[in-house]
C-alpha cells in the first residue's frame, strides 16, 4: 500500500481547473519532486492535501485512510506537515516556540495540567523541549544558542526557512510537504540544504514531497519527479526520463515556431 | 542658562508657520474645552483659596504646554541643534497669544450671537467666568497677559537646566496632586490619626491655602535636591541585577513588600478609598479576564459583559429571597459553583457558534451578543424569571463565618475581590506558559498556518473564551453581593468598552500592564459607573478615557507596562536596528565568503 493515493483528484476555482484528473501515489520512505511552470498548480496541489483547500472531486488517501473533508489540524495529526512558499512563521513567537508550538497535536496537558503544575505537565513541557531543542540542532549551529530566543523576525531569510522545516518537523509527521525550499537562498546555502533533504529521509525517516524550480536541487535530491502543467500531469519519471521528455521541454520552453505553423 | 542676546534679527527668525499651526491648535483645545463645558462645571470646584478653580486650572494648563511643544526641537543623534534662545521664548509667548485669541473670540461670539441651541454651554456663564464677571476688554486683557506668559514659561523649559526642570515638574504636579485629592488626603490623614494635617493644608471651605500652597510649593520643587536621583539610582540597581539568583530575589522581595502592603493598608484608609479599591478590584478582576481572551488569544471580544452579567444573575438567582421564579436561598460558595458551570455553558453558548469567524468579523458578532444578553434579562419574556427592569433585590451579603462580606463594608469587599484576582493572576500566569497559552499565541500571530501546524483552533479558542467567562462571571458574583441587586442596566456595553481599554491602555497580554491599567483608569477616572478618585469629572469621564486612548495610540500603542514581546512586535525596525548592531548577520556572511 503506498503511503499517499491521489485518485482523480480535480480543483476547480470558478471556471478554472487548478488540478484535473491527477493519478499519483507516493511510497513510504520515497523522495518526490513536483515541478512545473509558474501557475502548474504545485501549490494549490499542496493546499488540498494539507485540507486549507478542499478539492473539486477526487480522493486523498493518506496511510489508507481518506483526508478529505478533515480540518488540517486533523490531517497534520495524521502525520502530514508542509512549509510555505512564502514563510509562514509565527513572527513574533520565538525560534523555540515556533518549533514548541508545533508539538501540539503530539501533546495533550490542558487547562488543569497548567493550573496544578502536575508532575506529567512538567513532563511534557520538559519533553517538549528537549524535543525542539533536537530538532533545531538539526541545522547545525544556525538556530540555537542565543537564537533560540530571538523572534523569528529577526531572522536571515535561509534561517526562516530552516525554521520553516523545523517547526514541520516538529509535528513528528511520516509525509513532509516541502514547498520551494531553497527559494531566495545563496549557492552554497542551496546546497547544504539539499545534503539536509536527504538526511532527512534517512536519518529522521520522513517520506518527503518538494516543489522546487531549482532543477540541480530537483536532480539531486529526488527519486522521482511529477511534471504539472495547467493542473494536468504530463511526465513522470526519474530526472533523467523526464528532462528530456519532450512534453516537459515545451511546456517550459514553449512549442518551436516552426511546428506551429 | 538664559542668552540674552537680543539680537534683533535673531530674535525675529521664528518659524512662523509652526508657531501659527500649534497656536491654532492651542486656541482651538482652548476653545473646546470651553464648550465642552469643563470650565463652567469645574468652577465650584476650588483648588487654591479664592485663587484658582479646577475650571479655570482646565484652560491654563494648555498655553504652558503648547509653548513647550512650539519651542521643542527633534534631537538627532550626531546633529547639533541651535542653542534655543529669546526666539524660541517670543515663539513660546506668541502660541500662547494666539490660543487666548481663541478665548476672546468665544467671549465675543457669546456676546453677539445666540448659539446656545446646538452648544448648551455657549451662555452667559461661560461668558462671566471667561470675563471675570467684569468687561470684555478687561476679560481679554487678562487672557492674553496670561496667555503669553505661560506660553513663555512652557518655552522656557527648554532652556533652563535639567535640575531647575525637575524642580519646576515636581512642586506643579505636587501641588495639582495635593489640590486634586483633597478628599483623598483628606480621609488618609483620617485613617492615620493626622487630622491637623489636613487642616493645615486645606481651607475649610475647600481648596488649599495660599500659605499652604507656596509653602508646599518650595517643598516640592525642594524635593529633587534632596533624593538627588536616588531612587533612579536604585531602580537602575534593581533592574541591572541580572544574576538569576538576585532576580529571584529580587522579585520575591518586591512581591512580598507588595503583598504587605495591599493586605495592611485597607486598615489605614477610609471608606471612600476602600471603595474605589473595591471596584478597581472587581474591573481589574474582568481585565484580567478579557486579557486572556484579547490579549492572550487575540480575540476581539466585544460582548464581554455578557459573562459579568451572568455571573450577577446566577448568583442573584440562588443566593436572594426575592428571586421572582427560583430562589433555593443557598450560600454564597454553592451558587459560585453554579456560577462557574453556568458561565462555563455561557462561554460554550456564545462561543460555539462565532468562534469561527476571525478579526472584525468576530468583534461585531460579540458586540452583538453582548447585547442580545443584556437585552433578555431586560425582556417581558424573562421577566417572570429574572424580574426583567426592576431586576432582583435583596442579595444577602457573603457569610463567611466570622466575617461578613457586604457591600456596606468595603473593606471586606476589597479582600474577597483580592482574592479572586490572584487567582486570575494565578490562572492567567500559568496558562501563559504552558502548552494551551502557546497555542493561542500562534493564533494571535497567524490562525490558518496555526491551524495547518496541527493546532485545533476552534478548540483552543473556546477555552480561552470560557476561561475569560468564568473570571468574568466570579467580578459578576462579587459584585452582585456587594451591591445587594442586579438591573440589566448594569451590564450595559459601556462595561465591555472600558474594559477593553483598561486591557489596551494597561498592556494588552500584561499582567502588570493590566493592573496598573485599571488603577490608574477605573481607580482614578472611575468605572461605567463607579465614581473614581476624580470624582469631579464624572460626567467627563468618556471623553477623557477616548483621548487617553487616542493619545495611548499614537505615542504608545503597546500600553503603559507592555510584556517585552509586544513591545518588540510593535517595533520591529528598532528591534532589528539592534539586532543588526549587535552583529547579527556578519558571520553568516563571513561563513559565505571563506566558502567563495
Amino acid at each position: 500500500m503506498s503511503l499517499l493515493e491521489i485518485h482523480n483528484l480535480q480543483v476547480t476555482f470558478g471556471g478554472l481547473d487548478a488540478l484535473s484528473d491527477l493519478d499519483f501515489s507516493i511510497e513510504e520512505g520515497e523522495i518526490v519532486s513536483v515541478i512545473g511552470p509558474n501557475g502548474a498548480g504545485k501549490t494549490t496541489f499542496f493546499n488540498t492535501i494539507s485540507g486549507m483547500i478542499p478539492p473539486t472531486s477526487g480522493e486523498i488517501i493518506f496511510n489508507g485512510e481518506s483526508v478529505l473533508g478533515l480540518d488540517p489540524n486533523q490531517i497534520t495529526e495524521m502525520g502530514i506537515a508542509r512549509t510555505f512558499q512564502n514563510v509562514r512563521l509565527f513572527p513574533n513567537m520565538t525560534v523555540l516556540e515556533n518549533v514548541m508550538v508545533s508539538q501540539h497535536c503530539r501533546t495533550s496537558q490542558l487547562i488543569i495540567g497548567a493550573l496544578f503544575q502536575t508532575k506529567a505537565f512538567k513532563q511534557e513541557e520538559k519533553e517538549i523541549r528537549e524535543r525542539s531543542e533536537e530538532i533545531l540542532g538539526f541545522f547545525g549551529t544556525r538556530l540555537v544558542g542565543y537564537r533560540l530566543d530571538q523572534p523569528a523576525f529577526a531572522l536571515s531569510y535561509a534561517n526562516r526557512r530552516r525554521l520553516e522545516i523545523a517547526r514541520a518537523m516538529a509535528t513528528q509527521p511520516r509525509l513532509l510537504l516541502l514547498d520551494e525550499p531553497v527559494a531566495g537562498m545563496n549557492p552554497i546555502e542551496t546546497a547544504e540544504l539539499t545534503g539536509l533533504i536527504s538526511r532527512l529521509r534517512d536519518e529522521w525517516g520522513f517520506t518527503i514531497v518538494i516543489i522546487e524550480h531549482d532543477m540541480k536541487v530537483v536532480r539531486d535530491v529526488s527519486d522521482r519527479v511529477v511534471v504539472l502543467d495547467h493542473g494536468v500531469p504530463i511526465a513522470q519519471g526519474n530526472y533523467d526520463e523526464v528532462s528530456t521528455n519532450p512534453d516537459v521541454i515545451e511546456a517550459y520552453l514553449g512549442r518551436p515556431v516552426e511546428a506551429k505553423s | 542658562m538664559m542668552t540674552s542676546t537680543l539680537d534683533s534679527r535673531k530674535l525675529f527668525n521664528l518659524n512662523w508657520k509652526r508657531i501659527l499651526f500649534w497656536g491654532g491648535i492651542c486656541a482651538l483645545s482652548q476653545v473646546f474645552i470651553c464648550l465642552v463645558g469643563l470650565p463652567s462645571e469645574l468652577n465650584r470646584r476650588i483648588l487654591i483659596e479664592s485663587t484658582l478653580s479646577l475650571g479655570y486650572l482646565f484652560i491654563l494648563w494648555i498655553p504652558l504646554v503648547f509653548g513647550y511643544i512650539v519651542s521643542k526641537m527633534v534631537e538627532l543623534e550626531g546633529i547639533e541643534n541651535p542653542k534655543p534662545g529669546a526666539s524660541d521664548l517670543l515663539a513660546g509667548a506668541l502660541t500662547g497669544l494666539l490660543g487666548s485669541l481663541g478665548l476672546v473670540l468665544v467671549m465675543l461670539g457669546i456676546e453677539n450671537i445666540d448659539m446656545r441651541d446646538p452648544l448648551i454651554n455657549w451662555n452667559p456663564k461661560l461668558f462671566r467666568l471667561l470675563t471675570f464677571e467684569n468687561s470684555i476688554t478687561f476679560g481679554s486683557l487678562v487672557w492674553i497677559s496670561v496667555g503669553v506668559v505661560l506660553g513663555t514659561v512652557g518655552s522656557s523649559l527648554h532652556q533652563i537646566s535639567g535640575q531647575m526642570r525637575k524642580m519646576f515638574s515636581y512642586s506643579i504636579f505636587g501641588l495639582f496632586t495635593f489640590a486634586v485629592l483633597e478628599d483623598v488626603i483628606d480621609d488618609l490623614s483620617e485613617g492615620f490619626r493626622l487630622e491637623w494635617l489636613s487642616d493645615l493644608i486645606y481651607a475649610k471651605k475647600g481648596g488649599m491655602t495660599v500659605t499652604s500652597t507656596i509653602v508646599l510649593a518650595v517643598l516640592l520643587a525642594l524635593l529633587p535636591l534632596i533624593t538627588r536621583g536616588k531612587l533612579k539610582a536604585t531602580v537602575t540597581r534593581y533592574r541591572s541585577d541580572v544574576t538569576p539568583g538576585a532576580q529571584r530575589r529580587n522579585s520575591v522581595m518586591l512581591f512580598s513588600i507588595i503583598a504587605v502592603l495591599v493586605i495592611v493598608l485597607p486598615w489605614f484608609l477610609g471608606g471612600i478609598i476602600n471603595e474605589l479599591l473595591a471596584n478597581v478590584g472587581l474591573f481589574l478582576l474582568l481585565a484580567l479576564g478579557l486579557n486572556i481572551v484579547v490579549g492572550l488569544a487575540g480575540l476581539l471580544d466585544l460582548g464581554y459583559v455578557a459573562f459579568f452579567a451572568v455571573g450577577g444573575y446566577t448568583t442573584a438567582v440562588f443566593t436572594s429571597p426575592n428571586s421572582p421564579w427560583f430562589s433555593p436561598e443557598t450560600h454564597f460558595g454553592i451558587s459560585l459553583l453554579v456560577v462557574v458551570v453556568m458561565a462555563i455553558l455561557a462561554g460554550l453558548l456564545i462561543g460555539a457558534p462565532v468562534i469561527r469567524m476571525r478579526g472584525d468579523y468576530l468583534a461585531i458578532v460579540t458586540l452583538g451578543f453582548g447585547e442580545i444578553i443584556r437585552l433578555l434579562f431586560l425582556s417581558d419574556w424573562l421577566k417572570p424569571y429574572l424580574g426583567g427592569s426592576q431586576g432582583i433585590t435583596n442579595i444577602p451579603p457573603i457569610d463567611l463565618g466570622p466575617w461578613e462580606v457586604r457591600g456596606a463594608d468595603p473593606r471586606s469587599v476589597f479582600y474577597m475581590v483580592l482574592a479572586f484576582c490572584v487567582l486570575a493572576i494565578y490562572v492567567s500566569w500559568r496558562l501563559q506558559g504552558s502548552r494551551l497559552g502557546r497555542a493561542w499565541m500562534a493564533i494571535r500571530e497567524d490562525e490558518s498556518v496555526a491551524e495547518v501546524m496541527g493546532i485545533n483552533t476552534v478548540n483552543s479558542k473556546l477555552m480561552a473564551f470560557v476561561v475569560g467567562a468564568v473570571l468574568a462571571s466570579f467580578s459578576g458574583a462579587v459584585l452582585a453581593a456587594k451591591v445587594g441587586s442586579v438591573f440589566p442596566k448594569s451590564f450595559e456595553i459601556l462595561v465591555s468598552i472600558i474594559i477593553l481599554v483598561v486591557v489596551i491602555v494597561g498592556g494588552m497580554g500584561s499582567i502588570t500592564g493590566v493592573m496598573v491599567g485599571s488603577l490608574v483608569l477605573i481607580g482614578i477616572l472611575g468605572g461605567p459607573r463607579q465614581p473614581g478618585l476624580l470624582q469631579e469629572f464624572q460626567n467627563y469621564k468618556l471623553l477623557i478615557y477616548g483621548a487617553l486612548l487616542v493619545f495611548m495610540m499614537l505615542k504608545r500603542p503597546e500600553g503603559l507596562v507592555p510584556t517585552a514581546r509586544r513591545t518588540r512586535e510593535l517595533h520591529q525596525e528598532e528591534y532589528l536596528q539592534d539586532a543588526w548592531l549587535g552583529d547579527e548577520e556578519t558571520e553568516e556572511s563571513k561563513e559565505v565568503e571563506e566558502k567563495l
